[in-house]
């Protein structure tokens, strides 16, 4: 395709960020000359296998990458990446990534495997989320309420778990309350044929309503009721003595097993399986579908029924595995951030997955840079998974191609 | 396969869509169903579909009573239906779409796309309909999404099956393609019902017509002997006037100059692609094509609703490129968009408002910042009596009026500021006869008052009927124009991109 | 679809309106919804009242006595509370001078077919702008001092408004997405923001702002009583909201690309230009509802100050039906709520959330009508139902 000025345009702003970004790492993370970051690969409980420590010179490596930041920047200006623009900006976001690490651990250590791992575990509840809104969002009815769904999962997940004493019962609640938001988003969406959008807003309300009265109401008098046997981390025999790679994945929770096996089981389901092919259609154009004899209300209300089943799993997580009981609001807005890696993963599970470390990772680093001297406030740090969103999201969306009929009722002629 | 279909009626608030409908098809016989927009033709199919159900009357096929709740029930009593606007996928691939909701499984229960091509190729051969089942249906040209669309029915073996308005998206010659596929499902026994709102047609495919209007049967006819005025009076109700009065043009200088134009959508790729052309005040320049061949971004350059590529656009001499929409609609261009739905009325804003939406910040219609509600109003009164616009009161939603009166309240508020270019786009789509003869009256008159338009449509009759110079676009070029008339066959051949010289007959050169 | 038709009804005028919006069709629904939102949230009380639960040992029959006395109980706080003296009074619109403005924050966008969900961050902006200008600057009088602060506010809120609008018309970027990681990005700004040594009240570690100086307090209207001049300042806002929205050549511009953006297009206007000013006074609507609440009730910056004062004025703006009357109106019902509810948890201990879930419940209600016909056996009724969003795509 031949260079026109939309294009070219995108390419120069693209350039200019990998230079203002290139300029920043290179003026402010300044330290003095000798200071050293020590990476530490191996897991703080010890290795089979152990790797030796990576120790590097902070002013060094941070120079050495601004540079090739601004080498891509310059590149980027002169000739552009074609297809790989936008690629080539995460790259060099990375890079900064990197440097700022190396910059902040000067004079300390990090360990990468705490980090990758934590980044894992917290994508478990964005990627659950993402999931749940990829099956009702290709099956044409918009979820904004995994926040709500996450909410009603944690809190009965949490009630179950301590109740019935097992973690297990625990996750059977949490999948049983948000498949039941779940439900009333179908309701309102398709039997009522709701607006959509306002339909989940409510439905957080709703949720945030319910959950923060009965913790005020029947949780604060009996402190039994919110004590949660919790999910334990497992270590796979044989994969988790792996090097690096065994702690990170092998060595996790349940929930992150189960989230790589549902991203797994969905992709494979909607992209290989006649289940899929008729979720998409419904989704792209209900009235072919119907025309065909697929009845697409059923199919929706199954869709966005399994979307809270996925996306209740993932608000198990926040009591069952997170933290050690339900408190109002806990959530926090993940179940945006998951709205949000939905759409950078482009409707697809893998890409939810994708997206969900993406902020999993954003999660784990702003927990490491409050453990070292750095002098960020932490509030500032935590903000910054929101400030990503609103970037990635400007920069995507509208290049996104959605679901044809995502957020209409389908009503029959 | 035998249908028979008796006193089927359908309600709707405030409607009465089907009232006693009586129809029969025979076995290897086509039906042509003939009646406007709003006769009730498509209520009825999609009963005859399952799509809806009727609240009285019976279907009968071969004789034994059916009842469909749902295509599901009538795909496999053998009905299938290729609707008007296709019910296809568009990001799905041609195999996905014939077999969907039909998809062979392989044993391992995943969708089986090696047989599902197979699948596909076999029925394409079996009819002599030939389809890449791997392209994608987004990336085809009309006229094979609508093979595809019968491909999905002979692929659920239909005995029956219902077209509804198929040529409304082909040329004269594709059509006449299409002619001969449906004879050959005659012959082999099939029966067609073939719903059109063009009287030509019927003559060339139907044995037999139906002819509804208002919900009713109003009788069924032999196609040997039928009448084109008889049948055009059971269709509207009276009779129609079936040529236009048009007095000869009296064109005058250049209103719209246009040089080289080209527009791209996306950017880098052309649809429209070095136009010239030249609108004189008094004459109407008719522009034919089968949809989607650049007409559509072409209107929407002229009028500033799209960038323009490169090229020169002068309107009265002045250089138009670039200017917003806003400037060239208050620099006296009119637009009737093809559209009306999307582009030309706010359907929850009542009628007085739509009237003033082009100048609504205008000092016409507003007092600094405030708007005048009372000279909106004052405005929409004298408007809905000039044009008779048939509503209970100007503060009527315009959503609530049928389509022809919703065309006449475009009509009349581009008609009712000075405008020295009128650009009219698909003006009489959806509009039912007695609205047509208005509109195209009204055309002409202000033609004759000395304002240049360029009128695009599909439907080549219109073109014919009111053009003083007739071009053709095709491929986002544009052939002519040539002074009218020119044969219709002529037209046809322009319009699948045969040589203009070849087509007349040298009369071009 | 329309995209939230404006309810022009038969009466001309502004009583016309208000009579329309007491008396029509509509708001019959309306009523009807807070009627069954009351009623459930009064089964859930029921189900986890003390009583209940302990009187469900004597069995079923004293259980529902238990039960019935605990909402009795609980309810009659909440009227009490609410209309029940000029205190009440004074509480309720306390409460409804912020939501009435945050439900116009909500209302004006629907018009232009966008949903607001930033009224939290735009809260945020605006108190804390606003704040800052009361508190930092000195030696102004009232009459200057004031002003100034709540221009300031707005100025704020309308800033926070005016990026998501930007972001939208620009790239395409949903509203709902953006405005909602603005607030949640404000939040934590919010609580670095209070810790800055020009902010934080002086010898304290934790994040909370300085006193706002007196001279940009916005009075009291009755003595000893916490009702202040913001509640006027909120209805002449509604009042100009009326003109923008309904009179004004801005509104029908919003209007018609919100009904419908290709027609408007098509008409000569600018969608992209909509939808920036739609978000802008947006945001500034929201914006003066922090400055009302930080330069009146509260005084000073703290942080959480705004929690939930956005998905309240979604209720507000939804209970509204989209039209300013309406808005202002739902405003005084759930300002008369939440002041109930206050009265309520401390006098019958039922907790204040109970009000959240009742809010909910409405607006299930009002978004599907349906679910209230079905059970309450009431015919579709004309221009029902609340249509605003139209996708991610567009």
């Amino acid at each position: 395709m031949e260079t026109t000025a939309t294009a070219l345009r995108r390419r120069r702003r693209f350039a200019g960020f990998g230079l203002v970004l290139g300029l920043v790492v290179l003026g402010l993370l300044r330290a003095d000359a000798g200071v050293r970051t020590t990476f530490v690969l191996n897991d703080a409980r010890g290795a089979r296998f152990p790797l030796p420590d990576l120790v590097v010179p902070v002013t060094g490596t941070v120079r050495g990458l601004a540079l090739v930041i601004l080498a891509l920047a310059v590149v980027q200006a002169l000739r552009g990446f074609g297809r790989r623009d936008a690629a080539m900006v995460g790259v060099m976001g990375g890079l900064a990534v990197l440097a700022l690490l190396t910059w902040a651990g000067g004079g300390t250590s990090i360990s990468v495997v705490s980090l990758l791992r934590g980044t894992l575990f917290a994508a478990v509840p964005i990627a659950f989320g993402a999931l749940a809104g990829v099956l009702c969002e290709r099956s044409g009815v918009i979820n904004i309420a995994i926040e709500g769904q996450f909410l009603a999962g944690a809190f009965t997940a949490a009630v179950f778990a301590s109740v019935l004493g097992s973690a297990w019962w625990g996750l059977a609640g949490g999948i049983l309350a948000g498949a039941l938001v779940g439900l009333m988003l179908a309701g309102l969406t398709i039997r009522f044929a709701a607006d959509q959008i306002v339909s989940g807003v409510v439905l957080i309300v709703f949720a945030t309503g319910v959950t923060s009265f009965l913790t005020s109401q029947l949780l604060a008098g009996t402190p039994a009721w919110n004590a949660p046997v919790r999910f334990q981390a497992f270590a796979l025999p044989g994969l988790s003595d792996l090097p690096l790679l065994g702690p990170i994945v092998f060595d996790q929770t349940v929930l992150v097993y189960l989230m790589l096996l549902a991203v797994a089981a969905v992709q494979f389901g909607l992209f290989r399986t006649r289940w899929g092919l008729r979720l998409r259609s419904v989704g792209e154009h209900p009235a072919a579908a119907d025309t065909v004899g697929i009845g697409v209300l059923g199919t929706r209300y199954r869709a966005v029924m399994l979307g809270g089943v996925l996306a209740g799993i993932g608000g198990s997580w926040f009591t069952l595995e997170a933290a050690s009981q339900f408190s109002k609001e806990m959530t926090g807005g993940r179940g945006f951030i998951a709205l949000a890696a939905m759409l950078v993963g482009r409707y697809s599970p893998v890409g939810a997955l994708g997206a969900g470390l993406l902020f999993g990772f954003a999660d784990a680093l702003a927990t490491a840079l409050q453990r070292l001297p750095v002098p960020i406030p932490s509030s500032l740090l935590r903000a910054t998974p929101y400030v990503i969103t609103i970037v990635v999201v400007a920069g995507l969306v509208g290049r996104l191609r959605v679901p044809a009929a995502d957020g209409k009722p389908y009503v029959k002629a | 396969m035998r249908l028979e279909l008796r006193g089927i009626t359908k309600r709707y608030p405030g409607v009465v869509a089907n009232d006693h409908v009586d129809l029969t098809v025979e076995s290897g016989e086509v039906l042509g169903l003939l009646g406007e927009n709003g006769a009730g033709k498509s209520t009825l199919m999609n009963i005859l579909y399952g799509l809806t159900t009727a609240d009285e009357g019976e279907i009968l096929l071969d004789g034994a009573p059916m009842t469909f709740a749902d295509p599901g029930d009538a795909i496999a009593a053998g009905i299938g239906m290729v609707h008007q606007h296709f019910m296809l996928v568009p990001v799905f691939t041609v195999a996905e779409n014939i077999l969907l909701g039909a998809e062979p499984l392989d044993r391992f229960r995943r969708f089986d796309r090696a047989r599902a091509r197979r699948d596909v190729l076999e029925v394409a051969e079996r009819f002599g309909l030939p389809v890449d089942p791997d392209a994608r249906v987004e990336d085809l040209p009309v006229g094979l999404q609508q093979r595809v669309e019968i491909l999905k029915a002979l692929y659920r073996d239909a005995r029956l099956l219902i077209l509804d308005e198929p040529t409304a998206v082909l040329t004269p010659q594709e059509a006449d393609g299409l002619f001969e596929s449906i004879r050959g499902f005659r012959a082999a026994g099939r029966s067609v019902i073939f719903i059109s709102h063009k009287l030509r047609e019927h003559h060339a495919i139907a044995d037999r017509i139906t002819v509804l209007r208002r919900g009713r049967t109003i009788g069924t006819v032999a196609a040997a002997d039928a009448d084109a005025q008889e049948l055009a009076t059971m269709m509207v109700g009276r009779p129609v006037v079936l040529v236009v009065d048009r007095p000869p043009a009296r064109p005058a200088e250049g209103v719209l100059e246009v040089r080289g134009l080209s527009v791209e959508d996306p950017p880098g790729t052309p649809v429209v692609a070095g136009v010239d052309l030249t609108v004189h005040r008094g004459e109407i320049v008719g522009i034919a094509g089968v949809e989607g061949n650049g007409q559509t971004p072409l209107v929407e350059a002229l009028t500033g609703l799209r960038p323009i590529a490169s090229g020169d656009v002068r309107l009265r001499g002045e250089d138009i490129v670039g200017a917003s929409r806003r400037d060239i609609l208050r620099a006296g261009v009119g637009h009737i968009p093809e559209d009306r739905y999307r582009d030309g009325v706010v359907a929850s804003f009542s009628i007085a408002d739509n009237l003033a939406i082009t100048l609504w910040d205008d000092e016409r219609f507003a007092n600094g910042r405030t708007r005048d509600r009372e000279a909106v109003a004052e405005s929409a009164e004298r408007v809905v009596a000039a044009f008779d616009i048939r509503t209970p009161s100007i503060a009527t939603p315009a959503g609530s009026l049928s389509g022809g009166n919703q065309q006449k309240v475009v009509v009349a508020r581009e008609f009712d500021r000075p405008i020295d270019l009128l650009v009219a786009a698909q003006p009489t789509r959806g509009v039912d006869v007695g609205s047509i003869e208005y509109l195209h009256q009204q055309i002409v008159a202000k033609r004759d008052e000395g304002t240049a338009v360029l009128l695009v449509s599909s439907e080549l009759d219109e073109i014919q009927a009111l053009s003083d110079r007739i071009a053709v676009m095709f491929r986002g070029r544009l052939v002519g124009p040539f002074p009218a008339p020119i044969a219709k066959e002529a037209l046809g051949l322009m319009m699948a991109g045969v040589d203009p010289a070849e087509a007349l007959g040298g009369r071009a050169a | 679809m329309s995209a939230d038709a404006p309810d022009r009804g038969t009466g001309e005028g502004l009583a016309g309106r208000v009579r329309d919006a007491v008396l029509g069709a509509s708001a019959r629904l309306t009523l009807l919804a807070v009627v069954a939102a009351l009623g459930i949230g009064a089964v859930v009380l029921a189900l986890s009242a003390e009583e209940t639960r302990a009187a469900l040992e004597d069995g079923p029959g004293s259980a529902l006595v238990a039960a019935g006395g605990a909402v009795g109980r609980a309810y009659a706080a909440l009227l009490q509370g609410s209309v029940g003296s000029l205190g009440a009074l004074s509480e309720t619109l306390v409460a409804a001078t912020v939501l009435i403005l945050t439900g116009l924050a909500v209302t004006v966008p629907l018009r232009a077919g966008l949903f607001n969900i930033g009224g939290e961050g735009q809260v945020i902006a605006g108190g804390l702008i606003g704040g800052a200008v009361g508190f930092a600057v000195t030696g102004l009088p009232t009459v200057v001092h004031l002003p100034l602060a709540i221009v300031a506010a707005a100025a704020g809120g309308a800033l926070v408004g005016w990026l998501p609008g930007l972001l939208k018309a620009r790239t395409g970027a949903h509203e709902v997405i953006s405005t909602i990681m603005l607030n949640n990005t404000l939040t934590f700004v919010l609580i670095w923001i209070l810790t800055l040594p020009l902010v934080q009240v002086e010898g304290r570690s934790d994040p909370i702002s300085r006193q706002v100086l007196d001279t940009a307090r916005l009075p009291r209207l009755l003595e000893g009583l916490r009702v202040d001049a913001g509640i006027l300042l909120a209805l002449l806002v509604a009042v100009w909201v009326l003109w923008f929205l309904d009179r004004s050549t801005t509104g029908f511009e919003l209007s018609a690309v919100g009904a419908n953006p290709a027609a408007a297009t098509a008409a000569g206007m600018d969608p992209a230009r909509s939808t920036i000013t739609g978000m802008t006074v947006a945001g500034m609507l929201g914006g003066l509802a922090g400055g009302a609440l930080i330069v009146g009730l509260q005084g000073r910056v703290t942080p959480g100050f705004s929690a939930g004062l956005g998905f309240d004025g979604i209720t507000v703006a939804l209970l509204g039906r989209g039209t300013v009357v309406g808005t202002v109106m739902s405003g005084l019902l759930l300002g008369a709520l939440k002041a109930g509810g206050r009265a309520m948890q401390a006098r019958s201990g039922t907790a204040l959330d109970l009000v959240t879930v009742i809010q909910a419940l409405i607006i299930v209600f009002i978004a599907a009508p349906g679910v209230v016909r079905a059970m309450f056996r009431v015919r579709a009724d004309v221009g029902e139902g609340a249509r605003i969003s139209q996708g991610w795509g567009s």
